[in-house]
């Protein structure tokens, strides 16, 4: 059945509902019933009869003709427009909110509360500003006992909405918990001990107490800026030098240590062997060898001179040089301790040979020397370095030829230090130290036929060469010199013109004179004519005269007896004399090197031990202790007046005897 | 500087020495003639020891102080020289006992 257009569809069915109208309002139901009777609108589509007869369908559908047949959304998924083909078709007519709650339901048991007190409430006016404001019931009074009611009310759960409650929840978005750290560097650490003893204490302030003093020095000495340079050269020196010093002083103490291991025997011996036999020889002692002294550099020079320092008992002096007229060469000034027998402490090489030294008797650290080529020097040990503190040169009068003897004499008068030097060229000079410089001045000057002075031209003879001088002990200005004549001058220092007194002691050199130290008038003499004499100054002649079979080198008395003394010659014997026990003869007669080798040039005695060195011209110096025999002191007379020893005044009785 | 070699030289040259440290006051060996291992175990061994002795006399007198020290076994011997800031050690392996005593007769 062919449908019709939709207005055709709809005037029909208006037209129907009009008629309808049309009917109620006249005559009502019966009306309808008889309304077949057309009214026609005047407006009404004009139809053919054919279109009248035309069947129209009518269909109910579901379809909501109001709703959009064209709806489009945007789908993200695709990126476009996309019609929607499912389309609600509900229309809604008529909406009523409804207010009806089931009767089980929270909310109506909790309305009928509301309502139950309301009823309640009414008749009581005041409570109603609480009550009125239905919701604010909530707001319970804690007196009233009723609002325990509603206390209970709160704790129930909270009434939905049956219809359209939903519960809706959220999330908050939780934010990535993130840990930072941050880590500094470490401090440095170091761990720091130590201990707080009393000696560490007592380190502290005697550093302390340096430092005060160092402080004080440099304020007064930083005046300039020279003196800082020169402050701060010292400063480092100083650290340098102390380093090295500890170093030398422990490795000299260790050196030392080792000497005595290998030495012990010798050690032992030196302490504490006696000679048992001595209580057999009555008359006789020996002479013990003990340490023997060597230096390699030192072999080809022979010994010329030995000199104990009084300070350090154990420290000794030894010059080497040659007594060869035509070898001579570089000479050297050694310094041996008794305990480093190895190994010289000091070694000052020299460029003439050395003839002669002496240590001065209170600052032992001032050595006088005298060489071949006629200069003197003085050396100080304190120093470093290997030159003299002082040198004469050919400008300061120095001596022309060799100088023998030299000895320290006291201070002058200005508290300058002086010594004498004797030498082949005749002149006896003395030196004195003033500030930096070696100033001279002769003494007196030897000759053949009697002294001359200095001022005095042409002198009456040939000058003399003085070979050996010592000073008197007791009397400073009394002195001796031997020449190489053989005759013996006694002099004194401030008559330089004469000769106080004159001996002809010998008929070659005088090798060595020596004062005795205790008796004051007496000393002996030595020369290379085999021959020791000893002498009162006061008399012309000797009162001993002893022939050793062989040229003397040297002669020395022993500086705790009077009546002792040794003599050494160049066959290679040590003679020790005793002359309270034996006038005529040595108690002791020792070979002591090999006689045809080597020939002893000089013997000391120690201060203290009873130990003598003896050099030989081969540059060794060996040391002997003395046996119990040779070391008897004298026994002391109550009634002499002479220091130390009685037996002497016997003398000239006994040189009678000898004559 | 020069001397000490020097003076090293001669010791070691003596007879009966077997070796010699040198070490510092920390008890670190500086030199030695001695192999590693064992410079090593004497310079420790020893530093304790000195430091006990120091420490010893000082406590009886605050103004003395250790100058040398022998340490006799049975096999051999140790010197030890200690200084300010350094400390000498030496050993020797032949123990020196007395020997009869030798007489000159003329």
């Amino acid at each position: 059945q062919r449908k019709l257009p939709l207005r055709k569809r709809w005037v029909c069915l208006l037209d129907r509902f009009w008629r309808l109208e049309a009917v109620e309002t006249g005559t009502g139901w019966e009306e309808w019933s008889q309304g077949k009777a057309l009214v026609r609108p005047p407006d009404q589509m004009e139809l053919t009869e054919a279109e009248l007869k035309e069947d129209i369908t009518r269909i109910l559908t579901a379809n909501n003709p109001h709703a959009p047949q064209n709806i489009v959304r945007y789908s993200v998924k695709e990126r476009s427009y996309k019609p929607i083909n499912v389309v609600d078709q509900m229309a809604v007519h008529c909406v009523l909110e409804g207010s009806l709650v089931h009767q089980d339901s929270e909310e109506a048991r909790k309305l009928r509360f509301d309502l139950h007190y309301k009823y309640l409430f009414v008749g009581f006016p005041q409570v109603n500003p609480i009550v009125d404001g239905g919701d604010v019931e909530e707001a319970a009074d804690e007196d009233r006992p009723d609002s325990a009611v509603s206390r209970i009310n709160k704790k129930e759960p909270k009434v939905t909405n049956q219809f359209n409650f939903s519960n809706r929840a959220s999330q908050t978005l939780n934010n990535p918990m993130r840990d930072r750290i941050c880590q500094t560097e470490p401090p440095p650490r170091s761990s720091f001990s130590a201990t707080a003893n009393q000696w560490e204490i007592y380190d502290a302030y005697v550093q302390e107490l340096q430092k005060q003093e160092k402080n004080k020095e440099k304020q007064k000495g930083m005046h300039s800026q020279k003196d800082n340079g020169k402050s701060k050269k010292v400063m480092l020196m100083e650290t340098q030098s102390e380093d090295v010093t500890k170093w030398t002083m422990a490795s000299k103490i260790l050196e030392r240590t080792i000497s005595q291991n290998t030495f012990d025997d010798i050690a032992q011996d030196f302490k504490y062997f006696e000679d048992a036999s001595d209580e057999f020889r009555e008359q006789e002692g020996t002479l013990l060898p003990l340490w023997k002294f060597q230096y390699d550099k030192a072999k080809t020079l022979s010994v010329t001179a030995l000199c104990w320092n009084n300070k350090y008992q154990d420290l000794f002096a030894v010059g080497l040089g040659s007594y060869n007229f035509s070898r001579q060469g570089c000479g050297m000034l050694l310094f041996y301790s008794l305990k480093n027998p190895a190994f010289p402490e000091y070694i000052y090489p020299t460029s003439s040979g050395v003839m002669c030294l002496d240590i001065h008797a209170q600052h032992s650290h001032l050595v006088a020397v005298g060489f071949y080529d006629g200069c003197v020097a003085v050396y100080s040990l304190k120093e470093e370095g290997q030159e003299p503190v002082y040198k004469s040169t050919a400008k300061t009068g120095k001596h022309t030829d060799p100088v023998w003897q030299v000895r320290w004499q006291s201070d002058d008068m200005d508290n300058n230090h002086n010594f004498y030097s004797v030498s082949s060229d005749g002149r006896v000079v003395s030196w004195t130290l003033v500030k930096n410089e070696l100033v001279f001045t002769d003494i007196i000057r030897l000759t053949l036929n009697g002294a001359v002075s200095e001022g005095t031209e042409g002198a009456q003879g040939g000058v003399s060469s003085g070979t050996s001088f010592d000073s008197h002990k007791q009397i400073d200005y009394m002195f001796l010199v031997g020449t190489e004549e053989g005759k013996i001058h006694k002099c004194s220092k401030t008559y330089s013109s004469q000769f106080l007194e004159t001996y002809d002691a010998h008929s070659m050199a005088v090798d060595t004179v020596k004062w005795n130290y205790f008796h004051p008038k007496v000393f002996v003499s030595c020369s290379s004519d085999w021959t020791v004499k000893i002498w009162d100054h006061t008399i012309n002649t000797p009162m001993f005269v002893f022939d050793l079979q062989a040229a003397v080198g040297d002669v020395a008395w022993s500086p705790y007896s009077s009546t002792v003394f040794a003599a050494v010659t160049t066959d290679g014997t040590v003679h020790v004399f005793d002359l309270s026990v034996n006038k005529y003869e040595a108690i002791c007669q020792q070979l002591v090197v090999d006689k045809k080798k080597t020939k002893l040039t000089h013997v000391e005695f120690n201060p203290i031990h009873p130990v003598i060195i003896v050099g030989d011209d081969r540059g060794y110096v060996t040391s002997f202790k003395l046996s119990p025999n040779l070391r008897k002191k004298p026994k002391v007379r109550v009634l002499t007046s002479l220091p130390h020893h009685s037996r002497l005044p016997l003398v000239p009785h006994q040189l009678k005897q000898i004559k | 500087m020069a001397e000490v070699e020097e003076t090293l030289k001669r010791i070691q040259g003596q007879k009966g020495v077997q070796g010699i440290i040198v070490a510092n006051s920390e008890g670190i060996p500086i030199k030695s003639t001695l192999d590693n291992s064992s410079t090593v175990q004497y310079a420790g061994l020893i530093h304790q020891l000195v430091m006990k002795a120091r420490s010893t006399i000082r406590d009886i007198d605050p103004q003395n102080d250790l100058t040398f020290m022998r340490v006799r076994s049975k096999k051999n011997e140790i010197m030890i020289a200690p200084g300010e800031s350094i400390c000498w050690e030496l050993l020797l392996n032949e123990f020196h006992s007395p020997k009869m005593k030798r007489c000159y007769s003329s």
